[in-house]
C-alpha cells in the first residue's frame, strides 16, 4: 500500500533514480531464468542498481538488500510483447485515441515512436499481466481493433477495407509504417528505447487490397517500391533536383525503405496462408531483406522453408479457425509445430493493447496444444527479445536489465497474476484504472455516492 | 392500415350486439385463420427435427464432478442412461454391471458448456460478405427477422466450439438495432439444416441492444436514433405498438370465445415478436453494456409489464450488482475484453465476481468464435480476478457461469446445464481441472451421445465446407 502510494503520480520520477540504485533480493522462488541454467526449483535473485546481479539455488541476500519473498512462487524474465499497438492506440472505438495508422499520406515512412504515449492507462494493465516490454507496430487499416463483428459497424468496416494508400494510382503504399520498442516503466517520461527497428508490411488479403485488388499486384509493386528506394539512395542530389524518374512513394517513405534494402532494418510481414508465406520467402531472398513473420496462421505447412530461412514468426496462438480464405488451414498446434520444426516462435497476445496481458495464456495454450513448456516461456520472453534485438533483457542471468516478474504461482495458468513487477530494477506500482474501479465497488456501499 | 380497419370492424360489431332492444346476439362461429395468420395457432414453424446421436448406458468413473448445483465431488460416478443422466455421486453410486465405464481418474466432468452469446452460423467462417447474415441493418427495428433462417449449419465454428465442450449455443442476430430479431437456442451437433439443431423446446428470445451501436449505425445515416434518448424513445415507441397489438388479439380471441363476431388483426411479424414478450414467452436478451443504462432498460420493462431475461456484454454488471440481483435479471459478460469501444471503457476483470457476490445471476459468454472455444478458461479468469480480492469463489460455485446459469438465461434450465437426475447427459470430459489454461475437452456427450472425442477420429466431424480444403480437420491432433 506504501509502495503504491509512493510510486503514484510525481512522486514516481523523484523515485527513479533512488529505487534503481536499490538492492532487492527476492528470496523462495521457482526461478525460470530461460536461459542455460534452466529452472532453479528454489532459490535466490538479486538486483541491483537495475541489472540482475545473482542468481541461483544458492544465493545469499547482500546485506542491506530490501528482501521480497516469493512464497514459493515463480520468477520470470518480464514478458515481452511482439507485436502490438500498446501506447498509441488507447480506446479501439474511439477514433480520435488511435494513433497506430499511417493514414492516406504516407506508408513506409510513418513512425509509430511518435505516437506513443507513456501516459497512457492501458499501459499498466499490460503490466498487469507481467509485460515489461513491447514492440508497437504499425497497422495498414488505421489500427484499433476489438470491434466484434456484430456491432454492424458500418464504419469500422469500411475502415478495414480503407487502405493506407490510394488503391489504382501507382502508388504502391503498401507499407503501414516503421515499428519502435518500449519499456513499461512507469514515471519515464520517454519509453521508446528504440524507434524505426521495423518496417511493418501487410501482403496476402489485406496487400491485395491495398494494391487495388490482388496479391500479383501487390507484389509487383513491393519490388518496385524496392527498386525506387535504391534509386534514390543511388542518387539523392539528382531526386532533389527533379531529375529522377517519377517514384511511386515519396521521399518521407523511401528513406524508411533503405535500411531495409541495406539488409539493416527488418520487414515485418503480415501473412497467412502457406502459398504467400513463400512468396515473401522468395522475395526476401532475392530482394535481400531481412524479414520478421507475423500471422503466419498456416505456417506449419511452410515450416520447413521458414525454418530453413531462417525466419522468425509471431504466432496468435488461438487463431484456429478459418475465418478467412487465407486461414484455411489454420490449427492450434500451428506454434508447436512451427517450434518443432527449429523456426524462432514469439507468441503474441491479440496484438490490441487491452487483450495483451493474455499473452501468458496464449503460451499456455501453445503448451496445451504440444509445444514444450521451456520453448512456451521462451517464446513470450527470450525469443521475441532476440527478434527485436533486445539483448539486454527476455533471459534472468547475471548482468541483464532487470525486468524481471514475481507470479503467485505458474505464469502461464489462468488461476495466477503478477504479485511484484520489475522494469530496470524498479519495481513498478500495482494500481491502474481497472483496480481503482474494483475497489470502489468492491466494497459495499455506504451512505454517500462512491464518488466520495 | 389494414390492421386498423380490421379493428373498426370488430367495434361496429360490438356496437351492434349493444342495441338494447336487439334481439339477443346470434352466435358466430368464427372460422379458424388459415395457416400462418395467426400468430400463436397451429404447429410452431421451422420446428425442430433434431434427434439425438446414438448413445449407450454410460458411467463416468473416478472423476473430480462439478455439478454445477454447488457441488465438487471428488472420485465421483456420473452415470447417465437414455439421454438422461441416471445418477451422480461420490464412488459408492451404484451403476448396473453392463454398461460402458469410462475411466476418468486424474480428470474432471463438468455439464456441457452453454454459450449464451454466439453468432456461429450467422457470421460464419470463413467470414466473407456473402455469409455475413448476422444483422439486417436497413431499419432499427426489426423484430421480425429470426436469426435461425441466418443459420448456415456447415460454419466450422461449430466443429471447433463442441471440442471446446460446448454443447448448447443461443445464436443471436447482430446488436446494430434496437431490436435486431429473435435469437434461437440450438444443440451444438452436426446437421445439414438448421432445424435439425434446434433445442426442443427452448424459448426463442429477442435480441435489444443498448448504447453506441444502433445510435452509430442509424445516426450515420442521419436517421432515429442518433443519440441515447433516441434509442429510449424507439425502444418505447415499439412497446406502445407491440402493446396495442396484443390489446387487439387479445380483444379478438376473447370474443372468438364468447361467440362474436370478430375480425382477425392481420398478422404483423415484427410485433409478434414483441407481443410474445409482453405474453412471457419469449425471452429478453440485452446487448448492454453500462450499469445506469441497464438501470433504464430495467424501468421501461416496468412501463410496459415485461421482464428483462439477461443483459448481455454487461461489463458495467458490477456497478449495479445489487439491483440486478433484486431485480433478478441475469447477466452476461467477458471476464478480459474490455476498454475496446467508450461503452466498454469500465470493463474491469472482476466485474462478474463482484456482480456475483452482489448476488447476481452471473453467466459468462464469448459473442465470439475463438473465446466459445475456451469459455472454461475465461471463467477462470473471471473467478480468479475475484480471488485475487480475496472472494473465495470455488470451482464448484464458478462451474456455473458457464453451465448452469446460462441454461436458466435460455429458459432451459429445467432440461440441461446441470448434472442432476433427469436433465439431458449434455456432459464433458476433461482432460483435467478445466479452469486451467492445459485442460482439453475429451470427450463431449449430447443428450448422452458421443458427440465429440479427442482420442478418436471417428468421432471428430467435419463440415460440409472443411471438406477437401487445405484445413480439411485440421483441429484435430
Amino acid at each position: 500500500m506504501i509502495r503504491t502510494m509512493l510510486f503514484g503520480g510525481a512522486c514516481a520520477l523523484a523515485l527513479t533514480t533512488a529505487a534503481s540504485a536499490e538492492t532487492v533480493a527476492i528470496t523462495n522462488a521457482k526461478i525460470e531464468t530461460v536461459a542455460a541454467a534452466g529452472t532453479i526449483a528454489s532459490g535466490v535473485i538479486v538486483l541491483t542498481d537495475g541489472k540482475i546481479t545473482a542468481v541461483g539455488a544458492n544465493v545469499s541476500v547482500p546485506s542491506g538488500a530490501r528482501v521480497i519473498d516469493a512464497k514459493g512462487g515463480v520468477v520470470t524474465p518480464g514478458l515481452i510483447a511482439p507485436s502490438s499497438n500498446l501506447g498509441a492506440s488507447e480506446i479501439g472505438g474511439v477514433r480520435e485515441t488511435r494513433d497506430d495508422g499511417s493514414g492516406t499520406e504516407m506508408s513506409a515512412g510513418f513512425d509509430i515512436a511518435y505516437s506513443i504515449n507513456p501516459d497512457s492507462p492501458v499501459i499498466a494493465l499490460a503490466r498487469d499481466g507481467g509485460v515489461t516490454g513491447a514492440a508497437i507496430t504499425p497497422t495498414l487499416s488505421g489500427g484499433g481493433g476489438g470491434a466484434h463483428r456484430d456491432d454492424g459497424d458500418a464504419e469500422l468496416e469500411a475502415l478495414q477495407n480503407y487502405t493506407a494508400g490510394r488503391a489504382g494510382d501507382g502508388d504502391p503504399r503498401l507499407f503501414a509504417g516503421q515499428a519502435a520498442l518500449i519499456r513499461l516503466a512507469a514515471g519515464d517520461t520517454d519509453i521508446v528505447t528504440k524507434a524505426k527497428v521495423a518496417v511493418a508490411l501487410d501482403l496476402g488479403q489485406a496487400g491485395a487490397r491495398a494494391a487495388g485488388g490482388s496479391r500479383g499486384a501487390a507484389i509487383v509493386l513491393v519490388k518496385s517500391a524496392f527498386e525506387d528506394a535504391r534509386a534514390f539512395a543511388r542518387n539523392r542530389s539528382a531526386f532533389e533536383k527533379g531529375a529522377t524518374r517519377d517514384f511511386g512513394l515519396s521521399r518521407i517513405d523511401l528513406e524508411a525503405l533503405i535500411p531495409v534494402i541495406e539488409g539493416k532494418t527488418p520487414l515485418l510481414v503480415r501473412v497467412r496462408r502457406a502459398s504467400d508465406i513463400r512468396q515473401v520467402l522468395k522475395l526476401a531472398a532475392e530482394e535481400k531483406v531481412k524479414i520478421i513473420l507475423e500471422g503466419a496462421e498456416e505456417g506449419w505447412i511452410a515450416a520447413a522453408d521458414i525454418a530453413k530461412a531462417g525466419v522468425p514468426v509471431i504466432i496468435d496462438t488461438q487463431a484456429d479457425l478459418p475465418d478467412s480464405f487465407e486461414t484455411l488451414a489454420s490449427r492450434l498446434d500451428n506454434a508447436a509445430r512451427l517450434q518443432a520444426a527449429g523456426v524462432a516462435v514469439a507468441i503474441t497476445g491479440s496484438r490490441d493493447f487491452n487483450n495483451l496481458r493474455l499473452q501468458r495464456l496464449n503460451a499456455g495454450l501453445a503448451v496445451a496444444n504440444g509445444m514444450p513448456y521451456q520453448a512456451a516461456l521462451a517464446s513470450v520472453t527470450a525469443v521475441p527479445a532476440k527478434i527485436w534485438g533486445m539483448s539486454s533483457v527476455g533471459t534472468l542471468e547475471v548482468g541483464k536489465t532487470a525486468d524481471v516478474v514475481v507470479w503467485n504461482g505458474d505464469p502461464l495458468e489462468t488461476t495466477t497474476w503478477p504479485t511484484a513487477v520489475f522494469v530496470g530494477g524498479q519495481q513498478q506500482p500495482t494500481e491502474y484504472r481497472g483496480l481503482k474501479l474494483r475497489d470502489r465497488y468492491a466494497r459495499p456501499a455506504g451512505a454517500y455516492p462512491r464518488a466520495y | 392500415m389494414l390492421t386498423g380497419l380490421a379493428f373498426a370492424g370488430a367495434s361496429s360489431a360490438y356496437a351492434q350486439a349493444a342495441k338494447p332492444a336487439a334481439k339477443p346476439a346470434e352466435k358466430v362461429v368464427t372460422k379458424p385463420l388459415p395457416a400462418g395468420l395467426d400468430p400463436s395457432a397451429g404447429a410452431a414453424p421451422f420446428a425442430s427435427t433434431y434427434k439425438p446421436l446414438p448413445g449407450r448406458a454410460t458411467a463416468i468413473v473416478g472423476a473430480t464432478v462439478l455439478t454445477a448445483t454447488g457441488q465438487q465431488i471428488e472420485n465421483g460416478v456420473v452415470f447417465f442412461s437414455g439421454g438422461k443422466i441416471v445418477s451422480v455421486g461420490g464412488a459408492g453410486t451404484a451403476v448396473p454391471a453392463d454398461v460402458a465405464v469410462i475411466d476418468g481418474k486424474g480428470k474432471w466432468v463438468t455439464p456441457g458448456v452453454i454459450d449464451a452469446h454466439s453468432h456461429l452460423g450467422v457470421y460464419s467462417s470463413p467470414g466473407v460478405q456473402a455469409r455475413s447474415d448476422g444483422n439486417e441493418v436497413t431499419d432499427p427495428n426489426t423484430a421480425q427477422v429470426w436469426a435461425e433462417h441466418s443459420v448456415w449449419p456447415h460454419d466450422p465454428g461449430f466443429n471447433r466450439a463442441r471440442a471446446g465442450g460446448v454443447t448448447t449455443l443461443q445464436i443471436l442476430p447482430g446488436s446494430a438495432n434496437l431490436f435486431g430479431g429473435r435469437s434461437v437456442t440450438l444443440k451444438n451437433v452436426p446437421s445439414h439444416t438448421m432445424q435439425g439443431m434446434k433445442f426442443p423446446g427452448a424459448p426463442y428470445g429477442v435480441k435489444m441492444a443498448c448504447g453506441e451501436n444502433p445510435k452509430r449505425v442509424y445516426g450515420g445515416r442521419s436517421r432515429a436514433p442518433s443519440t441515447a434518448m433516441g434509442n429510449v424513445a424507439g425502444y418505447r415507441a415499439a412497446w406502445i405498438n407491440a402493446a396495442d397489438y396484443k390489446r387487439k388479439w387479445d380483444d379478438y380471441r376473447a370474443k372468438v370465445e364468447k361467440g362474436e363476431k370478430a375480425d382477425a388483426p392481420k398478422r404483423d411479424l415484427q410485433l409478434d415478436t414483441l407481443m410474445g414478450v409482453l405474453n412471457g414467452e419469449i425471452l429478453v436478451q440485452n446487448h448492454c453494456y453500462r450499469g445506469d443504462e441497464m438501470a433504464v432498460m430495467i424501468d421501461i420493462g416496468k412501463e410496459f409489464g415485461y421482464r428483462t431475461t439477461m443483459f448481455h456484454h454487461a461489463v458495467e454488471a458490477y456497478k449495479v450488482g445489487d439491483l440486478l440481483a433484486k431485480e433478478d435479471v441475469c447477466f452476461a459478460t467477458w471476464a478480459s475484453w474490455q476498454g475496446f469501444k467508450m461503452e466498454s471503457l469500465d470493463g474491469i476483470d472482476a466485474n462478474a465476481a463482484i456482480a456475483y457476490k452482489a448476488g447476481a445471476c452471473t453467466v459468462i459468454h464469448s459473442d465470439d468464435p475463438i473465446m466459445t472455444q475456451r469459455l472454461n478458461q475465461e471463467a477462470a479468469l473471471a473467478m480468479a480476478a475475484g480471488n485475487r480480492i480475496g472472494m473465495n469463489i470455488n470451482r464448484a460455485e464458478a462451474i456455473a457461469w458457464i453451465t448452469a446459469n446460462p441454461a436458466k438465461a435460455l429458459g432451459i434450465g429445467d432440461k440441461t446445464g446441470s448434472l442432476v437426475a433427469g436433465k439431458a447427459a449434455d456432459v464433458v470430459l476433461w482432460s483435467s481441472d478445466p479452469f486451467s489454461v492445459y485442460a482439453k475437452a475429451e470427450k463431449v456427450f449430447i443428450d448422452g451421445g458421443l458427440a465429440y472425442d479427442r482420442n478418436d477420429p471417428q468421432y471428430q466431424p467435419k463440415s460440409d465446407f472443411e471438406l477437401g480444403q487445405p484445413g480439411e480437420g485440421a483441429f484435430h491432433q
